[in-house]
């Protein structure tokens, strides 16, 4: 997993069927500095988080899959959690 | 999955028999990546702002075919509401 | 499978629920001989890792196969403390 910012809301209206009725956000990874690290991501969202979010966004098929419940669908990427706060040892 | 600009396509005559009637397009992944081949899932077309689902999930698109693709046009983007 | 060591912790109160009493932990990938490469997972502890500990992470969908981590919307798991790294 890594912690990302949401930075957008995506509209498609043609788009694959796994893919409606579910929030698409463009998210923005984040280094541990809270720096933006590459490019923007679009993700599925699991969790209703909105724009200004930190969040915890995973990056494989089957957790991004599972989390917005869409088995054997083209998703590669979801948030599954919404960061409250981070803590360094 | 990961915003691209549809800059092309590609033709093929000799080809997988799964991508047979596929349309394989030429994405540029956004800002400023690289361009990859992509499979279209949607009906895209050429400058068409898309997202595209990479890697193993990618052939669900087209289930229950088995298209050995890595990269599918999963959605054409009507607008983005973008902050920051 | 990576070496990385422990530097924090993430909570996260609304998750999947699949994650619910999992803890996740902040871990910087290393060499072998212990210096910080770049990027950073977020990983499920399955091993009661601590601070500071080198650890051993396996990704993407076999993380699913660490103890406790089946079905869920893992891709980073702790599936080791890292004793030693012994190289020729």
């Amino acid at each position: 997993m890594i912690i990302a910012r949401v930075v957008g809301n995506v509209v498609a209206t043609q788009k694959q069927e796994a893919h409606e009725g579910k929030k698409i956000l463009l998210i923005q990874p984040l280094d541990l500095e809270n720096q933006p690290m590459g490019d923007v991501i679009v993700a599925l969202d699991a969790v209703d988080a909105g724009v200004g979010d930190r969040v915890l966004a995973v990056q494989e098929g089957f957790s991004a899959m599972t989390s917005v419940g869409h088995v054997e669908s083209p998703i590669d990427a979801a948030v599954v959690g919404i960061v409250d706060m981070v803590e360094f040892a | 999955m990961y915003l691209g600009k549809v800059i092309g396509r590609v033709v093929s005559s000799v080809k997988d028999q799964a991508l047979e009637g596929k349309k394989l397009l030429l994405v540029r992944r956004l800002p400023n990546g690289p361009a990859v081949v992509a499979i279209d899932a949607v009906g895209a077309g050429a400058g068409e702002t898309v997202y595209v689902c990479r890697g193993r999930e990618a052939a669900f698109a087209f289930k229950p075919q088995e298209v050995p693709t890595e990269a599918s046009i999963v959605a054409i983007i009507d607008s983005i509401e973008r902050e920051l | 499978m990576v070496l990385a060591r422990v530097v924090g912790t993430v909570v996260a109160t609304r998750k999947d629920p699949r994650l619910e009493g999992k803890k996740l932990l902040i871990c910087r990938q290393v060499d072998p001989d212990g210096n910080d490469e770049k990027g950073y997972f977020i990983a499920v502890d399955t091993v009661h890792a601590g601070f500071r500990e080198k650890v051993l992470i396996v990704q993407g969908s076999s993380a699913r196969m660490a103890y406790g981590c089946k079905d869920t919307p893992v891709d980073a798991a702790i599936v080791g403390i890292v004793d030693q790294v012994a190289q020729d």
